[in-house]
Formats: C-alpha cells, structure tokens, sequence
C-alpha cells in the first residue's frame, strides 16, 4: 500500500511538473469514476463485515477438516464469498494446514480466493456489465476448482 | 416502465440501507455488551473501508493520469486484437507489479480497455492480477511453502489464459457499459 502512494505521488509530481491541466483533468477523470461507484462500495462495506464476521477459523477448520467432496466444495464455496486481504487469508491457510486441512482443500480456498469475488459482484457489475461479470465468475470458479484438483494431484 | 423505476429505486437505497443495518448491529453491541457478532460486524466492516480508503483514491488518481497521458495508439498496438499472442507477457508483467485486492484492478482494467486493450486481454489480466502478483507470493510462499506457489502460479497461468479466450466468445466485441472505449484519440469527453 505504502508502495502505492509513493508511486501515485511520483506519478501526480511529474504529470504536474510537466502540464498543470492536463492533470487536473486527470485527476477529475478519476474523481468521477470514484463517485460514480461509491454507492456500491457502501454496499460492499456493509457485505464485507456481515460475512467476515460469520467466518471464524474455528469454523473454517471444522468445514475444511476430514476427507471427500464435501470440504473441498466448501473450501471453493468459502473462497468464492468471502473477501480476505492476502497478508490474513495465507497466515490462516497455514493455520488451517498446520490443523490437518488436505492440499486440495486449501488449494480449492486459495484460487478461489483469489480468483472469485461474489462480495465485489456490484462493483464488477458496474464497470463490466452484468453479462461479462457473472461469467467470468462463473468461469473463474470453474478454473480454481481445476486448478486445485491438479494442484492436489502435483503435491499430492 | 413504472416497475422498472421502483426497482432503480429500490437500488439506490439498498447500499444505505446495507451501512445502516451495519450501524445499527454495532450500536446494539455497545448497549447488550453479550451482543459480540455487532461488534465483529463493526469492526470488520471499518477494516475494510479503511484498506480500500487506503487503495481506491491512489488508484483512481492513476487511472486518471494513464487516461490524459497514454497514448491510444501505444494500447492498441500492445494490448489490441491486433497485438495478438505477444501481449500476453506484457498483462503479467503489469499485472505482477501491482498490489492489492482484485477489485483495486478493476478501474485500471477499464482504462485499459478505453484506450483499445482487447476484452481476451482484459480479462488475461484481470486473471493475472488475481493470482500473479509479486507482493502476494512473498506471503504465499512464507506460509504455505514454495511448492504451493510454484505448483499454484504454473497451473494457474494457462486457466486464467484459457478464461480470457473464452470471455472473448461468451462477450464479443466487449466494451465497458458505463465508461465505453474511446472513439477517437482525444481523452474525455
């Protein structure tokens, strides 16, 4: 995040130094985009907490713990919905590993974590229409299940 | 038409009605202090708008900058229809530099896709960003082990590629509803 900044202000430093209203333009070119979607990150403000708060590690590990489909698909399920920040979601995983989670699960958690945002859908709805967003949700579930069967099979 | 109004209506409302139950589930838990799940509400939902007031204005200052500066031509010729297979390294490559959650590359895909990166290569990146980015593999590999990341970023690559190609054929001639490609070479309207 801090690297973010730093380039952002390097970036707004030089545009600046090089044309004042060609980057003011810029500026109110993302400004507007911002306020266009800011009711659908209230929205997602509001999802976010409801849903972190219903998944505790005690209840991931008892859904992703023993064997068959069942924890996989949830493990899938879980990624798909819930909207974890990388720096808790890997310290968890590893938790969850060191607790007896099988490979495959934590493989199906992790590509869907990363790979699906059922919470962020209104926002990509915004920006990329309805149709395009739901498939690639819909597709992108697919991969991380493919991707975590393969993963299971590699590391076995 | 009348229905169809009540139903925009009904959108405008829901986000605001959304915070305010969120409030109200906090506010409870600070009169029944046994009430801990407001707490936890509360308290997640402020982490979470603090990272995306943390990322989102950044963000958007960039996209706004990449609008007035780039180039069209430039995005075309790397990122088009035209550019063909050869863009793809290109996607990684600005896909593993950035940082941050999924929905922080969003408005920087739309940016792309208004100066002529084409819908096959919108989504290439947006599945590159989901799954390549550097910052995110130095904390996958800390807990979850090399092997895990190699064997995740190895298969993982040819799935997202492979969304891509078929995100081209389920939405031809993609372009971003709300803030469509570009016409001419001139930015804004």
């Amino acid at each position: 995040m801090t690297g973010l900044l730093i380039v952002t202000a390097a970036a707004l430093l030089i545009s600046f130094a090089v044309d004042r209203s060609r980057t003011w333009a810029g500026i109110r070119f993302g400004a507007r985009m911002l306020v266009k979607i800011l009711p659908t990150l209230v929205l997602m403000v509001a999802a976010v907490g409801v849903l972190l708060s219903a998944l505790s590690p005690r209840f991931l590990e008892t859904l992703f713990g023993g064997s068959g489909p069942v924890p996989f698909l949830s493990a899938l399920a879980v990624g798909a919905v819930a909207l974890i920040p990388g720096f808790i979601a890997f310290p968890l995983a590893g938790v969850l590993r060191a607790h007896g989670v099988s490979t495959a699960v934590l493989a199906a958690f992790v590509t869907s974590l990363l790979m699906v945002g059922v919470v962020t859908l209104p926002l990509e709805v915004r920006f990329f229409g309805r149709k395009a967003a739901l498939w690639r949700n819909l597709l992108s579930l697919v991969a991380a299940a493919v991707v975590a069967l393969a993963m299971a099979v590699v590391l076995k | 038409m009348k229905a169809r109004k009540a139903g925009h209506g009904l959108k405008t409302a829901l986000p605001w009605a959304a915070a305010g139950s969120v409030l109200i589930l906090w506010g409870a838990s600070r009169f029944w202090p046994g009430f801990s799940f407001g707490e936890r509400v509360g308290r997640s939902a402020l982490g979470f708008f603090l990272e995306m007031a943390g990322i989102l204005p950044a963000m958007f200052i960039l996209v706004g900058l990449f609008e007035v500066w780039v180039p069209r031509a430039s995005i075309e010729r790397f990122l088009g229809r035209e550019a063909g297979w050869k863009a793809v390294p290109w996607l990684i490559v600005l896909a593993t530099l950035q940082a941050g959650p999924l929905y922080g590359a969003f408005p920087v895909a739309i940016g792309l896709a208004r100066k002529g990166c084409s819908a096959r290569n919108v989504f290439i990146y947006l599945g590159a960003f989901s799954s390549l980015k550097i910052p995110l593999l130095a904390f996958e590999v800390g807990f979850l082990g090399w092997q895990f990341s190699l064997a995740r970023v190895l298969i993982s690559l040819p799935a997202f590629i492979f969304v891509g190609v078929l995100m081209d054929r389920i939405v031809p001639g993609w372009t971003p509803p709300e803030f469509p490609a570009l016409p001419g070479k001139r930015p804004g309207r």
